[in-house]
């Protein structure tokens, strides 16, 4: 049973230069515990598609269930049970990081005490603990997207989206968040589904690849599957398959440049 | 409910910290009107002004009101950095009310402006303000019920123009003559007619004029009935409409 299922999911925005087809009928199914991973061009719906399976965002077009509820019909129960860390972040800069994290976890209705409990427990997962009584302005940029993601696990979801959660994050920090993401789908089941421009980290976290271009899914499979079937073989590199796949090789051998 | 209590609850929490951080917040809002109080209202003191009481039981609650309008209208600025912040987002995907979301800002601004109104009135009774209790917190009453309705509105705009240079123009646009057609400075009782009549299509001009019957004590008046129809009116339209903004705009 899917705990995630979309049937010609579509969105397109109408501004004053025309409208702009942001995502032209996605269809995807994600099991329950997997880590599915987004990969795509700049521009090519990722973030798009999010905003809609979070609520966020109504599609144009087609349906989606979510944790075993219809996106359309029931919105609320599919925020209780999803965690969302957005491209961008969304913490206020004035407030106090355990200030933050404590409201976002009243926010989902736990109690004050669990809230601040949950609080110092995923401060000390990401690294925070130290800088719970700062405010957030103060944080540097791999600090704050350590609270980003942090603000998204305070309720502990079923099913978690993360919008590059490891853009801007130093090494160590990467190897960490990697680590939290593999814990919470052994100990607890969560279904997770980033975004990621780091190919390493797709081919060494996810389960499974969605390669989306220009607003539809143009390939999708394991990391060695994608690799075997574009790349040439179990050895190619994913580099190599994500350009093959999304067509922004630089010179493919049959269509090399006429010489002038 | 209780969840959509303890929401509420917490959302007014939230912003409440952040106004007590700012000295300048508390008080900021209550400079014009003080200025007005010191510097305009002893030119009234002598004048027939065309209603019942002293001119300070005119003016004031003229000046209670100014406080409310230039206050909260302005109060979506705040929503528009918090949004461009991605923190209107990140709680728009949590479970909480979408009521809550925005009554918990309301009712911070309603505290603040009413606090300011407390202040502005013990600076009036000090120039000379002589007015019954109950027509003083009836007074009060009105710049709470008034602050809902306008930073309710106000959430709403925000939430939709999203730039502070579309968002300034149209408060000031809406304000200005706001002010001006109901009367705050001086009673509409003074105009010619044409104005007068013109004043009675100014939604708030209901509310002054309410206010300005408690400050005498009539308060089984028709002006004071007609105010709180209107107040009542206001709050469901302005409520109703903010709600359904932050339920679904805000992209
Ligand atoms: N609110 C909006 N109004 C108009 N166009 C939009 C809006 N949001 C996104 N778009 C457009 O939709 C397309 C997809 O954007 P989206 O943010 O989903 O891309 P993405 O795959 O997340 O890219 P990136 O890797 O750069 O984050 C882009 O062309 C973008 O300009
Ligand atoms: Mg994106």
């Amino acid at each position: 049973m899917a705990i995630i299922s979309t049937a010609g999911l579509t969105r397109t925005f109408r501004t004053k230069r025309g409208t702009v087809e942001a995502v032209r009928g996605i269809d995807l199914t994600v099991a329950p515990g997997e880590i599915l991973g987004f990969l795509g061009p700049n521009g090519a719906g990722k973030t798009t598609t999010l905003r809609m399976l979070t609520t966020l965002l109504p599609p144009t077009g087609g349906a989606a269930t979510v944790a075993g509820t219809d996106l359309a019909r029931d919105p609320a129960a599919v925020r209780r049970k999803i965690g969302y860390v957005a491209q961008s972040g969304g913490v206020d800069p004035n407030v106090s990081v355990r200030e933050e994290l404590v409201t976002q976890g009243r926010l989902y209705r736990l109690t004050k005490p669990r809230a601040e409990a949950r609080a110092r427990e995923l401060a000390a997962d990401l690294d925070l603990s130290d800088l719970l009584d700062h405010k957030c302005a103060t944080l540097s940029g791999g600090q704050r997207r350590r609270l980003d993601v942090a603000m998204g696990l305070m309720h502990r979801p079923e099913v978690l989206f993360l919008d590059e959660p490891t853009t801007g994050l130093d090494p160590g920090s990467r190897a960490d968040l990697w680590a939290l993401v593999r814990r919470l789908r052994d100990d607890h089941g969560t279904t997770v589904v980033l975004t990621t421009h780091y190919l390493d980290e797709a081919d060494a976290l996810c389960d499974r690849l969605v390669v989306i271009d220009k607003g539809v899914v143009v390939a999708e499979g394991t990391p060695s599957a994608l690799k075997l079937r574009y790349g040439g073989s179990i050895d190619a590199s994913l580099q190599d398959t994500f350009l093959a796949v999304t067509g922004r090789d630089l010179a493919p051998e049959d269509t090399a440049p006429v010489a002038v | 409910m209780s969840a959509f209590l303890s929401d509420t609850a917490l959302i007014f929490g939230r912003y409440a910290r952040q106004t007590l951080r700012s000295k300048f917040q508390i008080l900021f809002g209550v400079l014009m009107p003080l200025l007005y109080l010191l510097f305009f209202g002893p030119l009234l003191t002598d004048l027939p002004l065309g209603s019942r009481g002293d001119s300070w039981q005119v003016l004031v609650p003229g000046l209670l009101l100014q406080l409310g309008l230039f206050g909260a209208s302005y109060s979506g600025f705040a929503i528009i950095i918090e949004k461009q912040f991605g923190v209107v987002e990140r709680m728009r995907v949590t479970p909480v009310s979408r009521l809550a979301l925005l009554l918990g800002r309301v009712l911070r601004d309603a505290a603040l402006f009413v606090f300011q109104a407390v202040l502005l009135v013990l600076a009036a009774v000090a120039m000379g303000l002589r007015a019954p209790l109950a027509g003083i917190l009836i007074g009060f009453a009105f710049v709470g019920v008034l602050t809902v309705v306008l930073a309710s509105l106000s959430y709403a705009l925000a939430l939709l123009v999203s730039k502070p240079h579309e968002f300034g123009p149209v408060i000031n646009a809406v304000s200005m003559p706001s002010m001006l057609l109901s009367g705050l400075m001086l009673p509409m009782a003074l105009a010619p007619g044409w104005l007068d009549v013109l004043s009675h299509f100014m939604p708030f001009r209901y509310l002054v004029d309410a206010v300005r019957a408690a400050y005498v004590g009539e308060y089984a008046s028709t002006a004071m009935l007609y105010g709180v129809l209107m107040a009542a009116a206001l709050t469901l339209v302005a409520v109703t409409v903010g709600t359904r903004v932050f339920r679904r705009a805000g992209a």
